[in-house]
């Protein structure tokens, strides 16, 4: 699948802005003040700007406001819900931390809990898809999830952060081994897309078309196979090794943000991975596995 | 609505017949030609160095080594299949992909359609394509602005595709009644579903390649038995007699 910029921000800076909202939401911290206005402000930020990120992805964002008819068979109408839901519900909780206003915590609660499922509405977005075998797993949203919490706690200080970014870890290689598999557990072919299979073993005597088009650019990208292999490892020292072990040094906030960069990037980075390596069914009928 | 009918009255759909396409094409351009109307199919550099447009229908080729009969070439058209459990209808957000109730015909409407590209994502044979230009998702609409046509002869109330097809490999019809053409065209020939694994349901159905006999002898076989004689001959049975 394409990785295309916009929906590697959306997700990564979106599920990062709602996990740290879920901690703040939650009153894992407790900000008063100015301190307070920037934390939220931090969280809200994310949120909104990978929101942002996202309309660059469509092809007509005049429409975009349709997207919130469906919510009863698309996840995609899901989240755009889930994600205005949470965004509304903690604003008295931000309001009641900057100023003072000291109004019980329930908002929060309720609130912590829409974004945590905001982010399983990203993960099944692309869960849902069967044609795409490495992403139709319960692992996906149960990924997003785990990249939220851990970079939620990461930005929340929490002395939980740590073991979260070592699960993300653990995480990414889980999915990485269950996805490697998943094309061909999957068992789609040459043979079952064109059901030639059935008088003998067909394979590509001349391409459909010899320009590109949608599907060849969108679904068939090859790329990033080349350098998957030292990207893993990159992925998983950026976003779990390194920045758990810095924050396990006395660094204070100094600690944080640098964690915070580094968790940011290996994100990113598996994030890429996640969309590159992705092989769509549809690229059996061009005699690509991809 | 997004919701999939639970049964549609009528469940149009093609029938391909694999065994008499010829790859010629015309299906891809009159298909093109017809829904060039109104907004159009858009191209990109159509007559520069890297051209590339959008087609609702596509032709590929493939070559099939068949266990004891001669290879052959299969020309294999590919698009839209009308699905009963479709996939790209459930995904859209907006409502814009929807199946009709009273004929199973799966549609975009232009003016819904956000173009976030989920649907052509959920579909597993690439039947949807992204208008370049436009930013909203073409498909097959199985001409419905010809099937129902009263304006045109009734002859010409077919897709395009079928209309113009010179060896007649593509068949029109009614699946949900048994007695059309198409239903016994499918129960005649074995037609069978695209990656049904994939609990898509296809409407459209392809009809495998004919059996073509027992694989002929090459045209050089003769020639590789030759029986020698005179001169020839000897040198045969002398050479045969060297070791190595």
């Amino acid at each position: 699948m394409n990785p295309a910029p916009s929906v590697i921000l959306f997700s990564t800076l979106s599920g990062l802005g709602f996990g740290f909202l879920a901690f703040l939401g939650a009153g894992a911290l407790v900000p008063s003040g100015w301190a307070a206005f920037f934390l939220w402000g931090l969280g809200y930020g994310l949120a909104v700007a990978g929101l942002l990120a996202a309309t660059f992805h469509l092809g007509n964002p005049k429409n975009g406001l349709l997207a919130f008819t469906q919510w009863r068979t698309s996840w995609l109408s899901r989240e755009a819900w889930a994600s205005v839901a949470t965004l509304v519900l903690l604003a008295p909780v931000a309001l009641s931390d900057w100023l003072g206003l000291c109004l019980p915590r329930g908002f929060g609660w309720v609130g912590a809990a829409l974004a945590l499922g905001t982010v399983v509405t990203t993960g099944m977005i692309y869960a849902q898809i069967k044609a795409v075998p490495r992403w139709h797993h319960w692992l996906t949203p149960v990924m997003f999830l785990g990249f939220a919490v851990a970079g939620g706690a990461m930005l929340a200080g929490s002395a939980l952060a740590p073991l979260a970014l070592v699960g993300v870890g653990a995480g990414l290689l889980a999915i990485w081994r269950v996805g490697d598999g998943a094309f061909r557990r999957a068992g789609q072919t040459m043979g079952s897309a064109t059901g030639l299979d059935r008088i003998g073993t067909p394979w590509v005597f001349e391409p459909a078309h010899t320009g590109g088009n949608y599907i060849r650019r969108e679904m068939i990208f090859v790329v990033g196979r080349k350098h998957a292999g030292k990207l893993r490892w990159i992925a998983l020292g950026l976003a779990s090794i390194l920045p758990a072990l810095v924050l396990l040094l006395p660094l204070g906030w100094l600690g944080v943000a640098l964690a915070a960069g580094l968790h940011l990037t290996g994100a990113l980075v598996a994030r890429w991975l996640f969309f590159a390596e992705a092989e769509h069914v549809v690229g059996l009928y061009y005699g690509a596995r991809g | 609505m997004t919701a999939l009918p639970q049964a549609t009255d009528k469940r149009l759909g093609l029938v391909i017949d694999l065994d008499t396409c010829v790859g010629c094409q015309a299906c891809v351009t009159a298909c093109k030609g017809w829904n060039d109307q109104g907004d159009g199919l858009s191209d990109q550099d159509a007559y520069g160095a890297d051209p590339s447009g959008t087609f609702l229908n596509r032709v590929h080729s493939y070559q099939v080594a068949v266990p004891d009969a001669p290879p052959q070439i299969v020309n294999f058209p590919r698009s839209c299949l009308h699905c009963e459990v479709a996939p790209c209808v459930t995904v859209c957000p907006t409502g814009a992909s929807y199946k009709r109730a009273e004929d199973g015909i799966v549609l975009v409407n232009p003016d819904t359609c956000i173009g976030c590209g989920l649907c052509a994502w959920a579909c597993p044979y690439g039947a949807r394509e992204l208008d370049a230009d436009q930013g909203v998702m073409k498909k097959c609409t199985l001409c419905v602005d010809r099937i129902y046509n009263q304006t045109l002869p009734e002859a010409d109330r077919e897709p395009a595709c079928v209309r113009t097809c010179p060896t007649n490999a593509r068949h029109f019809g009614d699946f949900a009644d048994p007695e059309s053409e198409v239903s016994r065209l499918v129960a005649a020939r074995g037609g069978y579903d695209l990656m049904p694994d994939m609990g898509t349901k296809p409407t459209n159905k392809y009809l495998p390649p004919r059996k073509k006999g027992p694989g002929e002898a090459s045209l050089l076989a003769p020639l590789l038995d030759i029986k020698t004689t005179g001169v020839a001959g000897w040198l045969d049975r002398m050479l045969g007699k060297l070791p190595g």
